[in-house]
């Protein structure tokens, strides 16, 4: 490769990785927003916010942090893999990153399915007679923790076309900005998550 | 061969960083059982900073991007904070 080649592959990187990241700006300020109205409606109904907590179950969101931060150390590692040329370990970290998100959405249906056996869901009649706070936190938590879902899943087809690219070899030593982009995203995923988990497991 | 000037980040290095967020878990798990009063929401939020932040700078490769994407992406990290803590200054202030 050329000296002027070189350059060119550099910057073209430099400036795929700044429109990521612009971005996962904007993914940050979408959820940075129901942040704040989840803190707001906090502060204004502690006490039904301090109760509605209490059902959510703190082990399954223990064990769900447990799998997104494994999962954010497979991806990172998966780029070092890739930059060393060992295309298998590569392909073996990416994977492994997809069946950790698998079992965090496999844990998030038990979950979800569990509140729905109780008629905890949007809309619902039960929902609707409890107190307000109570409301608006099942809202919020379904709001917000749906959200991530989806983003979840959207990281793990951005996951899958990689273990595709790396495989077919358009995603190799020399070209794998499409596995640095998918890992930032996956990474803010998880970024989501760190907050998510604090903000409605633990604060009862 | 890799790109020239990219660097290469060492799997034990990512291994350490996974070990702090999870011992750092635990921690914030273990801290809702202490009672901080007013200081637990503070607590788990900082925490949870600290989290992100080791997330940022290792398993995203901040540390090792170029001056101006380690600029913007504090900047817009401060400017994150700030919107977050001044709106909480102004509801618990009325």
């Amino acid at each position: 490769m050329s000296v002027q080649a070189i350059h060119n592959e550099r910057i073209d990187s430099e400036t795929g990785k700044l429109g990521m990241w612009i971005f996962l700006f904007t993914e940050l300020f979408l959820f940075g927003g129901l942040f704040l109205v989840y803190a707001v409606f906090r502060a204004k109904y502690s006490a039904d916010f301090h109760h509605a907590a209490e059902e959510l179950n703190t082990f399954i969101g223990t064990l769900n942090t447990v799998f997104l931060l494994v999962s954010s150390m497979t991806v990172a590692m998966s780029i070092t893999a890739i930059q060393k040329d060992e295309k298998n370990l590569a392909l073996f970290l990416v994977g492994l990153t997809v069946l950790l998100a698998g079992l965090f959405m496999l844990n998030k249906y038990f979950e979800w399915s569990h509140k729905f056996e109780f008629k905890i869901y949007p809309g619902s009649e039960v929902l609707k007679n409890l107190p307000q706070g109570e409301l608006l936190f099942f809202g919020l938590y379904y709001m917000m923790t749906g959200l991530h879902a989806l983003h979840v899943l959207i990281g793990m087809i951005l996951l899958l076309i990689n273990i595709v690219k790396i495989k077919n070899g358009t995603v190799n030593s020399n070209h794998y900005l499409h596995l640095e982009n998918s890992g930032l995203y996956w990474h803010l995923v998880d970024l989501i998550w760190i907050f998510l988990f604090p903000l409605l497991y633990l604060i009862t | 061969m890799n790109k020239e000037g990219s660097h290469i980040s060492s799997y034990t290095s990512h291994a350490v960083v996974l070990i702090a967020l999870l011992a750092l878990t635990a921690i914030s798990v273990a801290a809702t059982e202490w009672h901080f009063g007013a200081f637990t929401v503070g607590v788990a939020l900082l925490i949870a900073s600290i989290k992100v932040a080791t997330v940022i700078i290792n398993f995203m490769h901040v540390k090792h991007e170029s001056l101006f994407i380690k600029a913007m992406v504090s900047g817009v990290f401060a400017l994150f904070a700030a919107v977050i803590v001044i709106t909480f200054i102004d509801y618990y202030l009325r």
